[in-house]
């Protein structure tokens, strides 16, 4: 390395990641990446340890609180963890509303993804049409489960709160609603000549790079990895429902909004499914165990960016000796590591938050320069840049662009 | 001083400072920025640098690494400048309270001038606990 | 299926398998040689193609224990390999080279659980502060308390 031609830009540490919030050093030679550092523990609060203090009824709250955003995942791969160990079997009402829970969540998710992406492409329109159709997904969530966030739903054996019959129709319909917004954004996905060119053969991850690093959830099914857990290791109502498995072949940021959008029109489907049943199936919503034997547990949930995996040992107590938490980003985050070598800044920024880093806004960034360690350029900047590349490019596609957005 | 209080009441420019949180707080200070809640009619609007804020909203319960970065943070703001605690985390740790990362809580390691409790709390909660804390300065220079 | 897979460990590591416990179907635990840990590790994850999930480290009264977790896919399954360490001087030959999505999950039970990992390639603080008291692994069952350390340092 060169000691006058390569700079850092670091980015971060302030952007609260689900677990853990990273801090990005990138080492640039001119404008293109040649390396790059990552440093996390921003927001580790020992969750496992004090999940150790508490008893089975409780753990579901407290790693609820690992990430706000999938906040049904870790529960969901918690319960499945406990129930795991002493080989428990759920109601099938349960399951629907599991999955119900579940599969609302991820459009939630990525609408929320899709909006901070367009965001961080100077394209505010994206990020504010997003936003405004994540508002009924929201509305469900608080008609059904009594929260916008944090449901508190899943308990060790079933669920903690039923679905009311006359609710059902409302939560339909806003169903039905999404569905045509969800058809516009793939659309413009699809069809956007600046969003192609902005994001086409940009941070290319390969089939092999995902692989080799575990690469989960959309991050490798957009490179070709058919990697779902709830295809390969089915739980609660994926295997009584009809759903597919989203995947493309080219790994760059493109095919993951595209794998993404998508996904979001699968779990409609997936939702639709699940209040159907509801409706017929009346089996209780609580199995009501009381002991978990000793023994231990895995359990896993493919949450919005990719598998939770818990692992719960038990030693015939009403606490866990032992509780582990792998969220998705720990696997996803090193392979920015080959993502963004090589490209250019104006880059760097989406294809860092293509991994679906909750990348909320609150980032600062300093050009500093390695030598001296004079700031040059501050995350406005930064993301200045990106937003100008993509304004330069919608002067050049003007004509073309009319005919997607009408 | 009492002006610049004045000054400040009107148009907060607000940073967002997450100090180890688990991120609902923080998507719920967005949701306040997008169509439904649209606080930017108010003036009220999110700034990449915390030496434009007016008001510093923190979230989360604040770990080890964070807090050094926190306090410099702060430190860096133009004062006058509030301090809003956001969600029940940076109130008062919570159920992080006893976690081995953790310190102390928010308000040893600065003056906070409002805290707005929930897990997360709404939208419209937030709105209630910036319009509150508006009022209790304007009528703090009446008297 | 699922026998073959455990034969096929058995017939290519034999004496380095200590113990089989087949769970359920879907959750294989086995029992293995540290020694050998990073062989069969290379095995399961070439090999028989799985994904590699996770490390699980834990403190327990007899000793460190490791669980490896690899997922089959294609079959349903998770096979988890265990190794179990000193008590003493925990310590254990590294998979990151042979297995790169491990280089995270082994800094971190080095920092949180005090276990060695010999010949890593990038041993450093993953989550905790740089600060963090030398010797404290808070993970441990027989941790103490410790809330200094910053306010050493400003």
């Amino acid at each position: 390395m060169t000691p006058n031609r390569t700079q850092i830009i670091p980015i971060g540490p302030y952007h609260p990641l689900q677990e853990e919030p990273e801090f990005f050093k990138l080492h640039v030679e001119g404008e293109k990446v040649v390396k790059l550092d990552i440093e996390i523990g921003y927001n580790h609060r020992g969750i496992e340890k004090l999940a150790e203090g508490l008893t089975y009824d409780q753990v579901p709250f407290l790693v609820e609180r690992v990430c706000g955003i999938c906040s049904t995942s870790h529960p969901f791969a918690c319960v499945n963890a406990i129930e795991d160990v002493g080989g428990f079997d759920i109601p099938e009402r349960a399951k629907y509303i599991r999955t119900f829970v579940g599969e609302l969540e991820r459009i939630h998710s990525h609408l929320l993804w899709l909006g901070l992406a367009g965001h961080f492409l100077g394209y505010n329109t994206v990020w504010m049409w997003a936003w405004k159709y994540r508002e009924p997904v929201l509305d469900c969530f608080e008609l059904l489960t009594g929260n916008r966030n944090h449901y508190a739903m899943f308990k060790p054996g079933g669920v903690r709160r039923d679905f009311e019959d006359e609710d059902l129709p409302t939560a339909m319909r806003i169903l039905d609603g999404l569905e045509r917004p969800l058809l516009m954004f793939a659309k413009i996905a699809m069809a956007d000549p600046v969003l192609q060119a902005r994001l086409k053969n940009v941070g290319v991850l390969t089939y092999e790079d995902c692989v080799e690093l575990g690469a989960l959830g959309p991050t490798s099914r957009a490179s070709g990895v058919p990697w779902d857990v709830r295809r390969d290791h089915p739980y609660a109502a994926y295997d009584l429902v009809e759903w597919d498995v989203v995947t493309t072949e080219n790994g760059d940021v493109f095919d993951k909004v595209v794998v993404r959008v998508l996904e979001m029109l699968e779990s409609v489907k997936i939702c639709k499914q699940c209040l159907e049943k509801l409706r017929e199936v009346r089996d209780g919503i609580d199995a009501n165990y009381k002991e978990i034997p000793p023994g231990e547990g895995i359990g896993h949930h493919e949450a919005p960016r990719g598998e939770v995996f818990h692992y719960v040992r038990s030693d015939g107590s009403n606490r866990p000796i032992r509780y582990k938490i792998r969220a998705p980003s720990f696997m996803n985050v090193p392979t920015n590591n080959r993502a963004v070598v090589g490209y250019t800044v104006s880059d760097a920024t989406i294809t860092l938050a293509a991994i679906d880093p909750c990348y909320c806004c609150t980032e600062r960034t300093i050009v500093v320069d390695a030598d001296s360690g004079k700031q040059l350029m501050g995350w406005k900047e930064l993301l200045r840049l990106s937003q100008e590349k993509t304004r330069k490019l919608m002067e050049k596609y003007k004509s073309r662009m009319d005919r997607v957005w009408i | 001083m009492s002006l610049k209080i004045k000054a400040l009441t009107k148009s907060i420019w607000v940073f967002h400072l997450a100090a180890s949180p688990c991120n609902n707080c923080d998507i719920e200070i967005l949701d306040l920025l997008t169509p439904r809640y649209d606080v930017e009619r108010f003036g009220i609007q999110l700034v990449g640098s915390v030496r434009h804020a007016d008001a510093i909203l923190v979230t989360g319960s604040m770990n080890r690494k964070a807090r050094q970065r926190l306090k410099r943070v702060i430190a860096q703001a133009a004062k006058p400048c509030f301090v809003i605690a956001i969600g029940n985390c940076s109130c008062s740790m919570e159920m992080f309270a006893n976690s081995y990362n953790q310190m102390e809580c928010l308000d040893n390691v600065s003056e906070v001038h409002a805290y707005i409790a929930g897990c997360p709390p709404k939208p419209e909660a937030m709105i209630q606990g910036v319009v509150a804390l508006i009022q209790a300065q304007l009528a703090a220079l009446k008297k | 299926m699922a026998d073959e897979v455990v034969e096929g460990i058995k017939a290519k590591f034999g004496d380095a398998i200590k113990d089989v416990y087949e769970k359920s179907s879907r959750r294989t635990f086995i029992t293995v040689d540290p020694a050998r840990l990073p062989d069969i590790a290379e095995y399961c994850y070439k090999d028989l193609a799985c994904r590699f999930q996770i490390c699980s480290g834990m403190h327990m009264e007899y000793g460190f224990e490791i669980l490896y977790h690899f997922a089959m896919d294609r079959a349903n399954r998770i096979i988890n390999l265990r190794v179990i360490l000193d008590p003493e001087k925990p310590s254990i030959e590294s998979i990151a080279k042979r297995v790169p999505a491990a280089e995270w999950i082994e800094r971190e039970m080095w920092e949180l659980l005090g276990i060695e990992f010999r010949n890593h390639p990038d041993m450093r603080h993953l989550l905790l502060s740089d600060d963090w008291l030398e010797g404290n692994y808070p993970l441990r069952r027989d941790w103490k308390e410790w809330r200094g350390g910053e306010h050493d340092t400003e």
